[in-house]
């Protein structure tokens, strides 16, 4: 290839100056014009830090030492300003709801022309035209807080296209979206790439979702620096994202499982490129050996929900006669596409509010005379953002708050206190300022301060949104222990492997209305509750599709059942 | 949902129609003109005038309740407060003394003294519904941009503008943590003493502090990836010309504040509207 780089790292080393390490090792890449590059790593492996240094954060908002050389389009890095950068290369960041700046779609659009002291007239013009080119022509005197999260997507894309840039930095642009949002996303990502033969740059560490369209190479960050740079078939076939703490796709995993070796010649880096020709038999066989297992709870039901409505307004119902009922020593899903109800089900249930209509049982007993207080004995929740619950200095504190506020005893305190730390792992911590903790530990902070009130039910809001694989499965692992303990727990989410990996039950919303009360496997295999819940279909049931393995469903059971059986 | 504190709605009324320049023009003049003025006559009509504009901008009481409570409360305290340390200041002003009836110690209620203590309560209370329109009919983009015309600098303007924008978030996050919390055991309610409350109230706060933290460095950011600050100037997407109707009621309001002016210089000889001569 003799074409010039677009970017080129060479020997490039960066530290902050908070950090007594550096966060990227002697970094060597070349990126094309065109291109589109996927970099995928850990929390914490310097893939954010690489993204910073390409679009000016760095040393702009976060400052640290800089070794070696960086350039874009033929200049260092560090002889330009952010603003100069900007114009280069655009950034999407992650959080698209933090990042809107204007009341309106086309407002927001033209903050950078804002900045540049475009005139009144013809912002509105350009604003207009790039609104077109994304499809929100239409949408342009909405509020962004109104649209769907593929229209915020693309509002945000357009924001950065009006610079004309030439790269677009994708900073995580899958973390807190649902799968269905996740998918469009990578889609108008694929489209703009197609259209605009802009290079892309997506630093991410959910892999299978990116890789539903194409990619030319996929860099794999850890420990601040490269560790492969290689086309997704050949990465897939590797082993290096095992090692690296990165999801396989899961497709990749079952062909593992059934003692199939994944080769770069049978395309596997997407589904939709993957050959199962030769392999085809022996996922037969092995969803063959499989026997479905009974997974009947028949334990006394702990919560019953009859009939519960709910409205805010008392004209649009938020909720409609819900009706489910929970076995003690559950472990539930709720999932459902934002605006569902699962938030305000969740707040019914806390007391929070109070429903219009229908009834909450606990071990048979209605509880609508009971107060938040009386309810948080034995009804616990943890908030989504550790940040919104955490408001002490030291962990022991902390965890303390709930018995101080109840007035029990300080040496019942100390010993409750105590016991809570060690089931969850932080007992070598208990003197520990809260804020030195990783964001994994400050949400088991959260959870130990719910857990040390004894509640019998807990309910978690999106547990692991944000977190990369090994961070999952710590909190996952952790909660698994939480409810092998006795504790039925009700997980508010989204993500669909945890659905598949932890929670054998799935209750399904949507628009206020319970869609589906079933097992996992077959909610992720369910067009319509699919569709209606902004979930998307498992890639495991496509292949079995392409493995002419008629029952679908039940060879996503069976997957799912080996797992465990593997874990264990 | 609850009634949020300062949340814009669109509605389509002549004050909406109104420039954001327009209305913060008219707003100082009108306050001016009422800050300047103790004639209750002037305050009086200012007071009808922005019910009527109030009414017109079709402001629904529930929107405005809880905050026109606390000034009434603000307002009520305050003219205890005046009374207690200066129950002879109308006296003095006015240069009468007429009794009422004889209180407690040195202090005595006269008509002088009631009728200051009154002028001062509708002076502020008239100012109160104009600062409720001004807030709730202006688009927040377009105070910015009116705010960064009358002088303002931008990046103050824009400060000021997102603030006001993600008041009602703030007070979204508030409830939830404050929620969280209780269930955790914490009693907001008067259950308990006005001391332990605001200890209380802390347990609250500060997450809502720390996660607000978080906001701001993913707007600050954002704003920075797209060039805010780069310029001494910038041009603004809201910023509507003015028309025949914004040029109107700057006039009107001009004409407000030369009247005030007029009849303090040439009725009444000074600030003060003396009933007792």
């Amino acid at each position: 290839m003799e074409k010039t780089p677009i970017i080129e790292f060479d020997h490039f080393s960066f530290q902050y100056y908070s950090q007594t390490e550096a966060t990227l090792h002697d970094i060597n890449l070349k990126i094309y014009p065109g291109e589109k590059i996927l970099i995928v790593g850990p929390s914490g492996s310097g893939k954010s830090t690489l993204g910073h240094c390409l679009n000016g954060l760095i040393p702009f908002y976060y400052k640290g030492n800089m070794e070696g050389s960086l350039k874009i389009k033929g200049r260092e890095t560090r002889d330009l300003d952010i603003f100069q950068l900007s114009k280069m290369l655009g950034t999407v960041l992650q959080d698209s709801d933090g990042q809107f700046v204007g009341l309106t779609v086309a407002e927001d659009i033209s903050f950078a022309m804002e900045n540049d002291c475009v005139t009144t007239a013809e912002m509105h013009e350009r604003a207009a035209r790039v609104a077109g080119m994304v499809g929100m022509e239409t949408l342009q005197a909405a509020s962004p807080y109104e649209l769907s999260g593929g229209q915020k997507q693309r509002t945000s894309l357009a924001g950065v296209l009006i610079d004309d840039v030439d790269i677009l930095l994708f900073d995580e642009p899958l973390a807190n979206l649902d799968p269905a949002t996740g998918k469009t996303a990578i889609e108008i990502i694929d489209d703009i790439h197609q259209q605009m033969k802009k290079t892309i740059l997506i630093i991410e560490h959910r892999l299978e979702d990116v890789l539903h369209r194409g990619v030319d190479r996929v860099i794999v960050i850890n420990d601040g620096r490269i560790i492969a740079d290689m086309n997704p078939h050949a990465l897939v076939s590797s082993d290096v994202l095992v090692k690296n703490g990165i999801r396989e796709p899961l497709y990749v995993t079952a062909m593992k499982y059934a003692d199939i070796k994944v080769t770069p010649e049978m395309k596997p880096g997407h589904i939709w490129s993957l050959q199962t020709g030769g392999v085809n038999e022996a996922l037969r066989q092995w969803n063959h050996s499989l026997t479905p297992i009974s997974h009947l709870n028949n334990n006394p039901s702990i919560l019953t929900i009859e009939n519960l409505s709910f409205s805010y307004d008392g004209v649009k119902p938020t909720l409609s006669t819900i009706d489910f009922d929970l076995h003690e020593g559950e472990m539930v899903a709720i999932v459902g596409k934002n605006g569902a109800g699962k938030s305000t089900l969740s707040k019914l249930m806390c007391g929070f509010e109070n429903p219009d209509k229908g009834r909450i049982l606990f071990k048979g007993q209605d509880i609508a005379s009971k107060s938040i207080k009386e309810r948080a004995e034995f009804i616990g929740l943890v908030m989504q953002n550790p940040n919104q619950m955490i408001s002490k200095n030291l962990i022991v504190d902390e965890v303390a708050l709930g018995l101080r506020l109840r007035h029990v005893p300080e040496d019942q305190i100390k010993s409750k206190v105590e016991k809570v730390l060690k089931v969850c792992g932080l007992a070598p911590f208990i003197d520990w300022p809260i804020s030195a903790l990783s964001y994994g530990q400050k949400k088991r902070v959260t959870i130990a301060s719910i857990l040390v009130l004894d509640p019998q039910l807990l309910i978690l809001d999106e547990p692991t949104a944000g977190q990369d694989y090994r961070h999952y499965s710590e909190i996952m692992e952790f909660l698994k222990e939480i409810n092998k303990l006795g504790i039925t727990v009700i997980l508010i989410t989204h993500d669909m492997h945890l659905m598949l990996e932890y929670t054998p039950r799935a209750i399904v919303l949507a628009g206020g209305q319970k869609i589906a009360d079933t097992a996992a496997s077959v909610v992720l295999t369910d067009r319509k509750v699919i569709e209606d819940a902004n979930l998307k279909e498992t890639s495991l049931f496509q292949l079995a599709s392409m493995a002419g393995i008629p029952d679908g469903t039940q060879f996503v059971q069976n997957f799912i059942d080996y797992e465990k059986g593997a874990a264990q | 949902m609850k009634a949020r504190l300062f949340s814009y709605n669109y509605e389509d009324t002549l004050v909406h129609r109104l420039s954001g320049l327009t209305k913060l023009i008219c707003f100082l003049l009108l306050t001016f003109a009422i800050m300047f003025s103790y004639d209750i006559r002037v305050i009086l009509a200012t007071l009808v005038f922005s019910v009527i504009l109030l009414r017109l901008s079709r402001i629904r009481w529930s929107q405005i309740k809880l905050m026109v409570l606390y000034v009434l409360i603000f307002l009520v305290v305050n003219t205890l407060i005046t009374f207690l340390f200066s129950p002879e200041q109308g006296v003095e002003i006015y240069g009468t003394r007429n009794v009422i009836a004889k209180l407690f110690g040195r202090y005595t209620l006269t008509q002088e003294q009631l009728f200051y203590q009154g002028t001062k309560f509708f002076k502020y209370a008239s100012v109160i519904p104009l600062g409720i329109i001004f807030l709730l009919t202006t688009n927040p983009s377009e105070l910015a941009s009116s705010l960064n015309g009358v002088g303002v600098h931008y990046k103050a303007a824009f400060a000021f503008s997102l603030t006001l924008r993600y008041f009602p978030d703030v007070q979204r996050v508030y409830h939830d943590i404050s929620q969280a919390q209780q269930a955790r055991g914490l009693e907001m309610t008067r259950k308990t003493s006005v001391g332990q409350r605001f200890k209380n109230s802390l347990m609250v706060v500060i997450p809502l502090i720390f996660s607000t933290l978080d906001r701001i460095e993913v707007i600050t950011n954002a704003m920075d990836l797209r060039g805010f600050g780069k310029e001494k100037r910038r041009t603004w997407y809201n910023k509507s010309k003015l028309k025949a109707a914004d040029i109107a009621a700057i006039v009107v309001c001009t004409i407000f504040l030369v009247i005030t002016i007029l009849i303090s210089v040439f009725i009444n000889h000074g600030r003060f509207y003396n009933p007792f001569l």
